[in-house]
């Protein structure tokens, strides 16, 4: 890895373990890509860190209102972290509804970069601020944080003036600018931003000067910290101790594509993607619809039921039939998902959860879908659920789903969520030999014998064997009406109650294949905090601090849900409580409680962000010391 | 199966018994169904595929069973959704043989726009459309092509739906083979069933199709001998449009609309239109001549084999895209852009 030399020449930095920034402004500055260069850079300086990319649904919201407000969150540290964290050390905002927005999340004390040229009169009103009011002059604000207002749209044209691009190119570099101080500020390296320029501006789309006022900017914001004097003290946050190996930065959507293909790799068989566009699953299809050459089939559907129809077609003439979505869009695929059980064919459905009901908030995470997937369906259909933890998680789960959808013949639901999928971290990268194969069998008319039934079932798996379209002697029909064993349609009570049974028997014996529920922290005591999905970080971070404050709370997160890990009701009993935070209004409680006659608490907050640590810690110590607490 | 999209030939001699399958048909006695169902199992076997390259797609209806009681591979879905299912089967094996049939209630109403979006992608299979404009299953209710006023179980004063005409709906999708066949009219279904199966891309066959419990003589005008002739008109691509019992009647088209003539009365033979099954403007004129006003074509209506079917192209692409070694490219991609290596282990996660 190669430094900037200005950065070799620095005055001695300040050491410090971990740093939360967050970059803010309106939804055309470019913060999401100012945020993830900055943890791309973190990544190659070797440093752990969690990202949260927050951006509103609509594509350009009036310049300079509050809701066209994006923001880009980076925790970035020397130790093993797994949140983007709670409180920001420090805020970068661009204009005015930035600051406003996002000024109460900042850590009394924390520092505020703020690009005072928008703080003119006409932008001030614009975000609401009343008459005459400039926050940037408010003893208050100014007393709790440390404000640094600089002009960054004069300095980014004056650093361009000799420039001969026009004044609307120039003042999109004002992110790269502020970037720059911010490198400087945390002794981070230009290089792989320069790199990544060069690539983004100067490759296929042949504007190399668009690269080349982007990294004069980003010099630019990078000197002026420097030379300037304003900011406090330079401060150095070294790599983490991580676990040897390879890493990159993977975001869960990138993970999930990874995995689906390595899935179908294992398995020996194209993916074939079914979807419909929809907020925030689309990357998934468009990540795999660029990875044609290995092997991978996409199909952009006309609606959500067609998507997952064409998978159910696909898994049926014989590869991986895979759809993704998010929650309006699983309520759609109900009826197909009954489909699919009725058939028992393979198929893997992703659910990118996001704020419901209804179209509710589309860029927004939330864990709310639960009790869709493991039971919004007509009549008794049970299903395989699974969800991926972080991030990195996806590409694992993505593998799971891909196998028990294959083992067991039936679909396996993927509950991801906006923050797990937008979210990054640092994945060390598996050797794909580690990854064991996926085995597949489609038995000819000699393999299944005589006496072969459609329905005849495996005795260790309980599910019938995937037999092929174009097999020759195996010419049979299957269908959504209930059937025999041997296909046909039957309305005979008795075996409507039997095949009711092997159904969900068939997903209860899946818990033979999964592993068990690990416990962090000891394997008993007082609180167990037990969660699901994208809250791990901020559960797991909250017990250990719990814990090193002398409190007796382990934690415990579940990747699989239906059918949950066979140890979960002992790893539950082996407490005297137990906690379930969940961004919604108790599902896995629900669950827990209807399962094992558990009387779980539940810390349930539903505002569409990801949970907060410190709250984890202040709500678990309430309870514990018999404050009360969601019952 | 072979690469190049076309099932491999059956080397056994098939008849009509083979492709029946040992389900007893649960159809009412005097359906027109069966006469499609016969249709079908004797028309399949002289086109020499194999049967087990064919799956039969249906979704919910009298008709959406007709997959049951065909010996071959077969699919009964769900409602309205037959297309998307097939659609999903031909992207994933475009080697198979696909054929959909259901009702109008089931591709007109609550599937019409996987029929639409089926036929203008040009997806390879075959749609058999079992028209009796009237749902039956559900006992009685009128369809998306019942006629105006008429009077079923949900519309006691007459329904107030204008239909739609599947035909002008399959020329409106782009659909690039169009038929149309009556029931009672084995010649005339073989005819269309057998082209429509070895059409490569979509292709569409209507089927004046008789519930003979809810509504019983809705095609009687086109299927009764002694009307028929004076009512349809039969399609040859290259010759005139000639009818009536004693073929003294015709069809020309003046500015575009159709008009009928008396072959004998002034129209001489060369003025009437040639029938040219590849001209695709046609068939929406000829999908507006409808009983009482004109004859109603039957045959094939349009047949386009040149424009490429949806399915061998996806494959294409992603054939042209592979490469040799997935292994290491596979690791390539998991490594990414912008790898870094840890080499020490101190304090790893726990």
């Amino acid at each position: 890895m190669t430094t900037t030399p200005v950065a070799e020449h620095a005055a001695h930095p300040t050491t410090i373990d971990s740093v939360v920034i967050r970059f803010c402004g309106d939804s055309g500055d470019g913060m999401q890509l100012t945020g993830s260069q900055f943890t791309e850079t973190a990544a190659v300086f070797g440093n752990d860190f969690a990202t949260f990319p927050d951006y509103p649904a609509e594509i350009r919201a009036p310049k300079g209102t509050t809701y066209g407000v994006s923001g880009f969150q980076v925790h970035f540290s020397s130790r093993d972290i797994h949140t983007h964290g709670d409180d920001v050390n420090v805020l970068v905002a661009m204009n005015p509804a930035g600051f406003r927005t996002n000024i109460r999340d900042v850590h009394p004390g924390g520092i505020v970069i703020v690009n005072e040229d928008e703080f003119t009169a006409s932008q001030l009103k614009k975000c609401g601020y009343p008459d005459g009011y400039n926050p940037l002059q408010d003893d208050d604000l100014l007393a709790r944080y440390e404000i640094l207002p600089i002009p960054m749209s004069r300095l980014t044209r004056e650093s361009l003036a000799d420039s001969e691009m026009g004044a609307k190119a120039i003042d999109r570099c004002r992110n790269m600018y502020a970037l720059g101080m911010v490198y400087w500020m945390y002794d981070r390296p230009l290089d792989p931003t320069i790199a990544h320029l060069n690539r983004k501006f100067g490759g296929a789309k042949g504007k190399p000067e668009i690269a080349e006022i982007n990294i004069r900017a980003l010099k630019a914001g990078y000197y002026f910290g420097e030379t300037a004097e304003v900011f406090p003290a330079k401060m150095r946050v070294p790599p983490a101790k991580l676990e040897a190996g390879t890493y990159r930065r993977i975001s869960g959507s990138e993970a999930m594509v990874l995995g689906l293909v390595t899935a179908g790799h294992k398995a020996g068989k194209r993916i074939v993607y079914a979807s419909y566009p929809i907020t925030p699953a689309s990357n998934i299809i468009q990540g795999l619809a660029n990875l044609k050459r290995l092997g991978a089939k996409t199909f952009q559907a006309e609606d959500e039921i067609a998507a997952v129809c064409a998978a159910i077609g696909a898994s049926y003439a014989g590869n991986i039939g895979v759809t993704g979505t998010s929650g309006p869009g699983l309520a759609l695929k109900a009826e197909a998902l009954g489909l699919a059980v009725m058939f028992e064919l393979p198929l893997v459905v992703i659910d990118v959860q996001r704020a419901g009901p209804s179209t509710g908030m589309p860029t927004k995470t939330e864990q709310a879908d639960l009790m869709m997937a493991m039971h919004g369906r007509s009549g008794e259909c049970p299903c395989i659920v699974l969800a991926p933890r972080s991030p990195g998680d996806c590409f694992g789960m993505a593998v799971e789903a891909v196998r028990l959808a294959v083992r067991q013949c039936c679909p396996v639901i993927v509950l991801s969520d906006a923050y797990v999928a937008n979210g990054a971290e640092p994945w060390r990268v598996p050797d794909l030999d580690d990854v064991p194969a996926i085995e597949v069998r489609h038995p000819s008319r000699a393999e299944v014998g005589e006496d072969w039934l459609r329905y005849t079932r495996d005795a260790s798996t309980g599910a019938p064997a995937w037999v092929l379209p174009g097999t020759p002697g195996l010419e049979h029909r299957i269908g959504g009406l209930e059937k025999g064993e041997d296909g046909n349609v039957s309305y005979d009570p008795d075996n409507h109650d039997r095949m009711t049974r092997l159904r969900a028997e068939k997903i209860a014996k899946a818990a033979e294949v999964i592993p068990p529920l690990e416990v962090r922290g000891p394997e008993s005591g007082e609180v167990l905090m037990l969660g699901w999905g994208g809250t791990y970080g901020a559960i797991t971070t909250a017990a250990d601090a719990l814990r090193a404050r002398g409190r007796s709370v382990s934690s415990a997160h579940l990747r699989y849900l239906n059918p949950m890990p066979s140890n979960t009701e002992a790893v539950l009993r082996s407490f005297d409580r137990v906690v379930v935070p969940e961004i919604n209004s108790g599902q896995l409680r629900m669950l827990i409680r209807s399962r094992f006659l558990i009387d779980a608490a539940g810390i349930n907050i539903v505002r569409g962000r990801p949970l907060n640590v410190d709250t984890l810690i202040e709500r678990v110590t309430e309870l514990m010391d018999g404050e009360g607490g969601a019952a | 199966m072979s690469e190049n999209g076309d099932a491999t030939v059956s080397e056994v001699k098939l008849s009509a018994k083979d492709f029946a399958s040992d389900q007893d048909v649960r159809w009412c006695p005097g359906c027109g169904d069966y006469a499609v169902l016969a249709a079908m199992r004797k028309a399949l076997p002289r086109l020499g595929h194999k049967k087990e390259d064919y799956v039969f797609v249906s979704g919910i209806g009298c008709a959406a069973r007709f997959p049951y009681y065909m010996d071959t591979y077969g699919m009964h879905t769900i409602h309205g959704r037959s297309l998307a299912v097939a659609t999903g089967i031909k992207i994933s094996n475009p080697d198979l043989k696909v054929v959909v049939v259901s009702g109008d209630g089931d591709l007109l109403s609550i599937g019409a726009s996987h029929t639409f979006h089926a036929m203008r992608r040009n997806v390879d299979l075959t749609i058999v459309l079992l028209n009796n404009r009237i749902y039956g299953l559900t006992k009685g209710q009128y369809s998306p092509t019942s006629e105006y006023g008429k009077i079923t179980a949900t519309t006691p004063e007459g329904s107030l739906d204008y239909p739609v005409n599947p035909v002008s709906f399959a020329a409106a999708a782009g659909c690039t083979f169009i038929a149309r066949a009556i029931d009672v009219d084995q010649p005339g279904l073989d005819e269309v069933l057998r082209r429509a199966i070895e059409h490569k891309g979509t292709s569409f066959v209507e089927v004046y199709q008789d519930c003979n419990i809810f509504n019983h003589g809705a095609w009687f005008y086109a299927s009764q001998k002694d009307s028929r002739a004076e009512t349809t008109v039969q399609l040859r691509h290259g010759e005139p449009l000639v009818y009536g019992k004693d073929r003294d009647r015709g069809i020309l088209f003046r500015n575009g609309r159709p008009i009928k003539v008396t072959v004998e009365g002034g129209a001489s033979a060369s003025d009437l239109v040639t029938h040219d099954e590849t001209d695709r403007s046609r068939v929406h004129v000829y999908s507006q001549m409808s009983h009482p006003d004109f004859p109603e074509v039957m045959g094939v209506l349009y047949a386009n084999p040149e424009r490429r079917t949806y399915d061998a192209m996806v494959d294409e692409q992603v054939r042209n895209a592979e490469v040799e070694d997935r292994e290491a490219e596979l690791r390539r991609l998991m490594k990414g852009s912008e790898s870094w290596e840890v080499h020490e282990t101190v304090d790893g996660p726990s």
